[in-house]
């Protein structure tokens, strides 16, 4: 399953090209969080551009791998990315947040198919990936669950009764993924609540933790197949990433959080990104 | 007068006569209703917090052991972990205290599964003052508020243990998330197996020829209603009793043309007056058809440890002061 250099050009060019729809849609939308999904961006580029087992022509089907977003608020980058992988047509982003559109600013399970949950307040995503991975173990189906979790929702009572369930069920299908970016609403995680040390933490829980290189895609896709090959317990990949990620003005700035670009942004961000950090040019034209 | 149970219900003959009734608690119907359920379909799974044989599920857990999931004292992952099994394909009834779920899980309830549309069976046990010598931090007072306020949710209140095994049942065939209220200590069991049960049918139980005042009662009450029912009707005061064994979707045409019958409605319940059952049919009653009513149940207060009866009895819920309370009413409106 090794990728070669230029299947991993090809993922991170993809990853370039959501994060300006992330950029995009957010504007437009005028509320939301910024930080977050350009964090996550390389991570949902390798789950729908290379691990999921799935069908954007046929959403929901049957022994697709489950993908639940337990953190809801950084559903623009799942949205951006389902879009450029086919699910739906990349102009419907443009109605994120809005009156009627089937992008609620936080993810609704029977508005979007293939949203596997309703998401939005904090803790609760790990515990539904449990109860579907118990699930898939008693029918005997080889699909997989995967979570993601941000760092700061590791705050919450409820992730720590489903990594115990899990734990104690040997759930060796699902595997989660925390978003390591340091940053929650108030401030740096470990000034708001410290969670270090976090993957004795969760080794504690009965885990097989793998830290990585959040950004870094072929890491990433590296310990997805080792959490694989691990049947005694589940999984969990702490990634380290970097909060607003492409981003130069804002990367590791926790105000950018809960907040989108103004249109004045927009144009800088959009330029950053088309121009590779300015490392090629790139046309003005819109 | 002809006072008396309504025929068609097929309840049991010596519904009048206590002494000559089995008791039994509403969560022995619903153990025997899971096993029911689970034997009629394999997707039936059972999930529990730590109380297994206090819930009754021990019985589905004996019989299934691979559909029982172990959940440990922990009622937000059990209610989310439920969600994600129903997402799945599994029909899972969850089981806890009524206080702890869905008292402690209540946000997790809301989003994973009344938001979320999955057809997850949440089943509070030792709901009501009628826990006993728990006390109050066990007697559920709240619960049918919480439950009926979410849209996409169901909520039943079954009678006795026998129309608790029934409810049990429908709830596993119905495809959405539903609340089961049920009791810790015995009631009479007064309905049998003949007796019908539809989710969303309330059901005259007892019938006056000439009321004028209208019982609707729920859970343990109902037979306590009845037996009050039946003494003032037979002193000249003619009062019918109507079970409202789902609060949610409400009965609306039953509780309206019962209203527009008696004239006048007492509601009883073991919960807060406040949210619950009674405030359900005020609801549906001030938009459609007001009357009269008057409301039996916990007055804005917690409960604490007893024996049921006398606590049933201290906090205004026996039939003595369902009696009462109904004679108020005649009293006012005369």
């Amino acid at each position: 399953m090794h990728l070669t250099d230029e299947q991993i050009k090809k993922l991170e060019l993809t990853a370039n090209d959501i994060r300006q729809s992330i950029v995009d849609m957010l504007e437009d939308a005028g509320s939301g969080h910024t930080a977050g999904p350009l964090g996550m961006t390389d991570i949902f580029t390798a789950f729908y551009f290379h691990i999921l087992h799935h069908d954007p022509k046929n959403p929901m089907l049957e022994d697709r791998d489950r993908l639940v977003l337990s953190n809801g608020h950084i559903v623009p980058v799942r949205y951006a990315t389902m879009a450029h992988a086919g699910y739906f047509p990349i102009k419907e982003l443009s109605t994120l947040r809005k009156f009627g559109s089937r992008l609620q600013g936080h993810p609704e399970r029977d508005r979007l198919p293939c949203m596997e949950t309703t998401s939005g307040p904090l803790g609760s995503g790990l515990s539904q990936a449990a109860g579907m991975a118990y699930a898939a173990r008693m029918d005997g189906s080889k699909w997989r669950t995967y979570c993601l979790m941000s760092d700061g929702e590791q705050d919450a009572g409820n992730i720590w009764e489903a990594a115990m369930f899990a734990g104690h069920h040997k759930l060796s299908n699902i595997t989660g993924v925390i978003d390591r970016n340091n940053i929650q609403i108030n401030g740096m995680t470990e000034d708001v609540m410290a969670l270090e040390p976090l993957a004795d933490k969760w080794r504690a829980f009965n885990w097989h933790v793998i830290e990585v290189d959040g950004h870094n895609i072929p890491e990433f896709i590296d310990a997805i197949e080792e959490a694989k090959a691990i049947y005694e317990k589940p999984t969990v990949i702490i990634a380290h990433t970097i909060p607003g990620k492409g981003i130069k003005e804002i990367e590791f700035d926790y105000t950018w959080h809960g907040k989108p670009p103004s249109t004045e942004d927009e144009k800088r961000f959009l330029k950053e990104l088309r121009t590779l950090g300015g490392t090629i040019r790139a046309s003005d034209h819109e | 007068m002809n006072n008396m149970l309504n025929k068609k219900l097929q309840l049991n003959e010596h519904a009048l006569n206590p002494d000559k009734l089995k008791s039994e608690p509403t969560r022995n119907g619903f153990g025997r209703g899971l096993v029911e359920a689970g034997e009629a379909n394999d997707n039936v799974v059972a999930l529990c917090a730590d109380l297994a044989e206090s819930t009754r599920m021990q019985d589905f857990k004996d019989t299934f052991p691979k559909r029982y999931i172990e959940l440990g004292v922990a009622e937000q992952n059990l209610a989310a972990v439920g969600s994600g099994m129903a997402a799945a394909g599994k029909i899972p009834f969850i089981a806890s205290y009524a206080t702890f779920s869905p008292g402690r899980n209540n946000e997790q309830i809301r989003t994973t599964i009344s938001l979320n549309k999955q057809p997850v069976k949440i089943v509070g046990s030792h709901a009501g003052l009628s826990v006993g010598p728990d006390g109050a931090t066990h007697q559920a007072l709240e619960d049918i508020g919480l439950m009926r306020m979410q849209p996409n949710m169901t909520v039943l209140v079954p009678a006795d243990a026998e129309e608790a095994r029934k409810a049990t049942i429908a709830a596993a065939e119905y495809d959405g998330p539903v609340y089961i209220r049920l009791s810790r200590a015995g009631f009479p069991v007064f309905t049998t197996t003949e007796t019908p049960f539809e989710i969303g049918k309330a059901q005259i139980v007892y019938e006056s020829d000439n009321p004028v005042v209208g019982i609707i009662v729920c859970g343990s009450l109902v037979h306590e209603s009845i037996m009050a029912a039946h003494n003032l009707s037979e002193q000249g005061i003619g009062v019918s009793v109507m079970n409202l064994a789902t609060i949610k979707p409400l009965d609306r045409d039953a509780v309206v043309a019962f209203a527009k019958q008696c004239g006048a409605i007492v509601t009883v319940e073991e919960h807060q007056c406040a949210g619950g059952m009674g405030s359900a049919v005020a609801e549906c009653l001030a938009e459609h058809h007001p009357v009269p009513m008057k409301f039996v149940g916990v007055q804005d207060k917690f409960g604490q440890s007893g024996e049921p009866h006398e606590l049933i009895k201290e906090y205004g819920l026996d039939s003595d002061s369902i009696m009462k309370t109904v004679e108020q009413l005649v009293k006012k409106n005369a």
